[in-house]
């Protein structure tokens, strides 16, 4: 088996309104090897999101994938056929959603919509679809699985209604998972539970997952390495371990100070200003504006994503020189 | 017991699931004496139209002149008509015929106005357009006076009222559906069935439909008593059921011309049955949208 499942090579996906064009993802280029899992990190609007539906195909109009290409473990799932597509969907790449509240149909009883997943892909008899459901709901922890799945949408708390998202995800033994902030929208006990529970499915089915987040700390715990973008581009990628003690790229270090600790004098500066809108991006390095050490080049030239270690890349014109933020 | 128990989960669910997901708005519903109110004056409504074979006193056909123009009395409760026709009779008749006439009219435009509110919301685009459009035309005639028109072109009877009444019902209906639709797709689980893989029809009909019905069952409601209205209006100015079968607006408009010689009952009978299977429709409607629209809620 080749070792990498996922390629993205130089993918543009881009949204045609009529306030102009937004380029959601302008040219990211990762690979994710077959069993790790990636964390895929940056700022709301840094097109995280729009990265991951653009690997299931399903980027809704007015957006849509203009250029590069995707790689599903070879072959290419831009030149396939809606239905192939809709075949691989929830069967080898499957999604776990923020917010699973609204992610479940109210009108559906939970072991429906989890059976409907499976029956979908493998056309197998009720009976069979319900004892792989029992036996799914039981690894995910759920007590009482029977009375679980006879439940509404409704009448579950919202890391109950995650539990169940996880096992329509994983209901088919998909090779690759993307869960796209998983947590958001849960207690910070369930975070830490559906975490857990995720990285334990990971053990279990050796799935590859990429996870879509914000919170630099759940990547740390969770993921072997870590793509940061910002403004629709990857600015660095790097083993977790790496990334965290060497941050290459200013905005990774800044975003690495951003994260509110207690030993330290909380400096709401740490940062200035925002990310820019999709809409109108700098020239150059799209964090230019931000960055305390730009020069003039940054404002010129887009930085291209360039090895600087063994599997850690940054695109920054001025990788070594330097910490861009002082120390706290 | 288990396999059937399975079984059935895979149907349609919407009927049981109105059934148990609303179980707090049923007991809102008992709480709320007006809506009550609506529902029982259509269930007694409903009643006395199937059981008017039993309840009339006399055949709604059968004309007597020697007794003809007669008020109300122990005998005739109603009193009689211009032909010594049985007004009570007529108007227990005409019960069924109207509420026939009005609920397969918002039938038929309940379903028109879902498909195509629903295959415009989805597909959007050029079909939206058209579809939306289209309606457009429909709703720019004042709906009476095309219903009017339709009614002449079609011919005077039963079956070409509920076309037309329908006809003008259709756009409610499906903008209805369209502006649901369009927000239910956005919603997460439309997304997250076609991540996972989901075929259009499923999307559609299990993911998008069953969540957008309760706005459409309200309109049910309010729609009914319009129908009840429009039909016995078309039958009023003589486009609408034909004589001699008994019918609520023609009844009414065989009266108008006696009432000015003092023989009221011909008239007001069948008016005010009307006025309260409309009065009941309206009581429910109003009830159903404070049980479904929770921000309404007092």
């Amino acid at each position: 088996m080749e070792p990498v499942l996922l390629s993205l090579q130089d993918l543009k996906a881009h949204f045609f309104t009529f306030r102009g064009v937004v380029r959601a993802v302008d040219g990211i280029t990762f690979d994710v090897q077959r069993g790790e899992a990636l964390g895929l990190v940056g700022e709301s609007g840094s097109g995280k999101t729009v990265t991951g539906m653009s690997i299931l195909r399903l980027i809704q109009p007015p957006g849509r994938i203009v250029g590069g290409d995707i790689l599903f473990k070879g072959r290419s799932i831009l030149e396939l056929a809606e239905s192939e597509m809709q075949a691989l969907r929830g069967r080898q790449i499957s999604m776990i959603f923020q917010n699973p509240r609204t992610a479940l149909n109210p009108v559906l009883r939970v072991g429906e919509q989890i059976d409907r997943v499976y029956r979908q892909h493998t056309a197998c008899a009720a009976s069979e679809a319900r004892d792989r459901r029992l036996e799914m709901l039981a690894k995910v922890s759920i007590g009482q699985p029977e009375s679980f799945s006879r439940q509404y949408p409704h009448h579950l708390s919202g890391g109950m209604c995650q539990r169940a998202m996880i096992v329509m995800a994983l209901i088919c033994n998909p090779e690759l998972v993307i869960a796209d902030e998983p947590t958001t929208g849960l207690d910070v006990t369930i975070q830490r539970q559906i975490m857990e529970l995720l990285a334990e499915m990971r053990q279990h089915t050796q799935a590859t997952q990429i996870l879509i987040t914000h919170d630099l700390g759940v990547v740390a715990e969770t993921c072997d390495r870590v793509v940061v973008m910002y403004a629709s581009q990857i600015m660095e990628v790097a083993g977790t371990r790496e990334l965290y003690s060497q941050p290459s790229h200013p905005y990774t270090q800044g975003l690495l100070r951003s994260v509110p600790r207690l030993d330290v004098e909380y400096d709401p500066a740490v940062m200035p200003g925002s990310v820019p809108s999709a809409s109108q991006q700098p020239s150059g390095c799209p964090f230019h504006p931000r960055c305390p050490i730009a020069e003039s080049v940054c404002r010129e030239v887009r930085p291209e994503l360039l090895p600087i270690a063994d599997g850690h890349l940054a695109a920054c014109h001025l990788t070594g020189k330097g910490r861009a933020w002082d120390s706290a | 017991m288990a396999e059937r128990a399975a079984a059935s989960q895979s149907r349609i669910p919407i009927i049981g699931w109105l059934l148990r997901r609303y179980d707090f708005e049923v007991y809102l519903l008992r709480r709320n004496p007006m809506t009550m109110l609506g529902l029982s004056i259509i269930l007694l409504v409903v009643l006395a139209g199937i059981a008017a074979p039993i309840l009339a006193p006399y055949d709604p056909l059968d004309v007597n002149p020697p007794i003809r123009l007669q008020g109300p009395s122990p005998q005739h409760w109603m009193g009689t008509d211009d032909f010594g026709r049985d007004i009570l009779s007529r108007v227990l008749y005409a019960t069924r015929v109207d509420l026939l006439i009005a609920f397969s009219a918002v039938s038929v435009a309940a379903i028109a106005g879902i498909a195509l509110g629903s295959v415009a919301g989805y597909l959007r685009g050029r079909v939206d357009e058209f579809i939306m459009r289209t309606l457009d035309v429909i709703q720019a005639f004042p709906a009476f006076i095309l219903a009017m028109g339709l009614a002449v072109a079609l011919g005077s009877g039963m079956m070409n009222i509920i076309y037309v009444v329908a006809f003008i019902m259709v756009p409610i209906f499906a903008r209805l559906t369209r502006s649901e639709v369009l927000s239910a797709r956005e919603r997460g689980y439309t997304e997250a069935a076609r991540c996972m893989g989901a075929t259009q029809a499923e999307i559609i009909f299990v993911h998008l439909l069953p969540n957008c019905l309760t706005p459409v069952l309200v309109q049910f409601a309010l729609s009914m008593s319009y129908a009840i209205l429009d039909a016995a209006a078309l039958s009023f100015i003589g486009l609408g059921v034909n004589p001699p079968e008994a019918e609520w607006g023609s009844m009414v408009n065989q009266g108008v011309r006696f009432i000015v010689s003092g023989e009221w009952w011909m008239s007001i009978f069948p008016g005010l049955m009307m006025s309260i299977c409309i009065l009941g429709f309206n009581l429910l409607a109003d009830g159903l949208r404070d049980v479904f629209d929770p921000k309404l809620r007092s």
